[in-house]
C-alpha cells in the first residue's frame, strides 16, 4: 500500500488527463490503468461559449482522490493561488506543485517550488512536490516536510525515459516519504525501472495519452508498474563477469 | 454594470446582484466552477450572498485536463 499524508493507495500509478483524442478514450484509459489518482490542471472557464464542453461529464470522479497541479505558475505566489482555487472546488486538499522556470525544457524552478511548497504547508495541503532529479533539492524539500517527492525521470512530455538513473537513486535512498517518479516515462520499460530502482508510484500522462491506443498501453503501464515493484521487493540478483551455469555440473550422461 | 470576467469586459443586467445570480445568468450554476473576486476566492456556500459590484474582477475557474 501506498501512503501519501493521510491517504492510502492500492494503485501505485498515477494518471493524468491531459491530451486525450477524445473523452471515451480517456476513460477507458483510466479504467484500464486502475489508477486511483487523476491529475487535473486548473483553467479560466470559456464562459462565453454555451456549450462549456466537460471532458469529465461522463466519469464518476467520486471514484479517484483528485490531484490538481498548479501547471501554468512561474512563482510560488502563482501557484499558491491555483492551489487555492483547485481547493475551493471541495474536491481535495492534495495539490501537485508544478512551477515551470524554463519554457524549452519545462523543468521547474527550484527556489519557487520550495517557496510554493512551504507555503502549501503553512496552509495545511498535502502536497506533493514535482522537481527535478536535484538530490539535494529533494532532500530541502523533504526537510520542509512535503508529503511526496516527484522527481522527473526527464522533462515533461519527452517520453525519455529515466536519463539520470544515478541521481534518482539517491533521491529514493535519502527520502522518508513516497518519491513519485513523474513526467518523461516514455514506454512500459521506463516504469519499470524506477519502480525497481525504489521508486513508490509513477504518475504519467503523455505515454499513455499519445500511444496509438491509449487504454491499452494505460493496461500495460499498470503491469509495467505492478511488476516492478514486484522486482524491487523481491530482490534482484547480484550482476556477475562470468556465466554461472543454472542446470547442475554434475550426473552428466555420456555415451 | 460593467464587471470583467476572466479578463473580458461585460456589460451585466442590473438584476444581477449576488454572484449565484452571475453563475446562473452565465448558465454554470450546475459546474464545478470556482470564482475568484478581485483576488478573493469565493467557496461554493458564499455564492449566493456574496455581491457582484460594478468594477468587479472576476475570475471563473474550473478543472481541466493536465498531467
Amino acid at each position: 500500500m501506498l501512503q501519501i499524508g493521510p491517504y492510502t493507495f492500492r494503485s501505485r500509478l498515477f494518471l493524468g488527463t491531459g491530451k486525450y483524442r477524445t473523452a471515451e478514450v480517456q476513460e477507458k484509459a483510466v479504467q484500464a490503468s486502475e489508477t486511483e489518482v487523476l491529475t487535473f490542471a486548473v483553467r479560466r472557464m470559456n464562459i462565453f461559449d454555451e456549450s462549456q464542453p466537460d471532458p469529465f461529464e461522463k466519469m464518476d470522479l467520486s471514484n479517484y482522490k483528485l490531484l490538481p497541479n498548479t501547471a501554468g505558475a512561474k512563482t510560488a505566489e502563482e501557484a499558491v493561488r491555483i492551489a487555492k482555487m483547485a481547493n475551493a472546488a471541495g474536491m481535495c486538499d492534495m495539490v501537485k506543485v508544478e512551477v515551470i522556470g524554463c519554457d524549452k525544457t519545462l523543468l521547474p524552478d527550484p527556489v519557487e517550488t520550495l517557496r510554493a511548497s512551504e507555503q502549501l504547508l503553512s496552509e495545511g495541503f498535502t502536497v506533493l512536490t514535482y522537481t527535478s532529479d536535484d538530490v539535494v533539492l529533494a532532500r530541502k524539500l523533504q526537510e520542509l516536510g512535503i508529503h511526496a517527492i516527484m522527481p522527473g525521470a526527464a522533462p515533461i512530455g519527452t517520453g525519455l525515459g529515466i536519463i539520470n538513473p544515478y541521481n534518482l537513486s539517491h533521491i529514493i535512498e535519502q527520502a522518508q516519504v513516497p518519491v513519485i517518479v513523474d513526467a518523461g516515462i516514455g514506454s512500459p520499460k521506463d516504469a519499470v525501472y524506477a519502480m525497481e530502482l525504489g521508486a513508490d508510484g509513477i504518475l504519467l500522462n503523455t505515454a499513455v495519452s499519445d500511444a496509438n491506443d491509449p487504454p491499452k498501453m494505460a493496461e500495460a503501464m499498470k503491469l509495467a508498474v505492478q511488476a516492478g515493484q514486484l522486482g524491487f521487493e523481491a530482490g534482484r540478483i547480484e550482476k556477475k563477469f562470468y556465466a554461472k551455469a543454472s542446470s547442475p555440473t554434475e550426473g552428466l550422461s555420456k555415451v | 454594470m460593467k464587471v470583467i470576467i476572466n479578463g473580458t469586459e461585460k456589460q451585466l443586467p442590473e438584476n444581477i446582484e449576488t454572484i449565484e445570480a452571475l453563475l446562473h445568468h452565465l448558465q454554470l450554476q450546475e459546474k464545478k466552477a470556482v470564482v475568484e473576486r478581485n483576488g478573493d476566492i469565493l467557496v461554493k456556500e458564499k455564492h449566493e450572498n456574496e455581491p457582484v459590484l460594478d468594477g468587479d474582477t472576476i475570475e471563473i475557474v474550473h478543472f481541466v485536463g493536465g498531467g
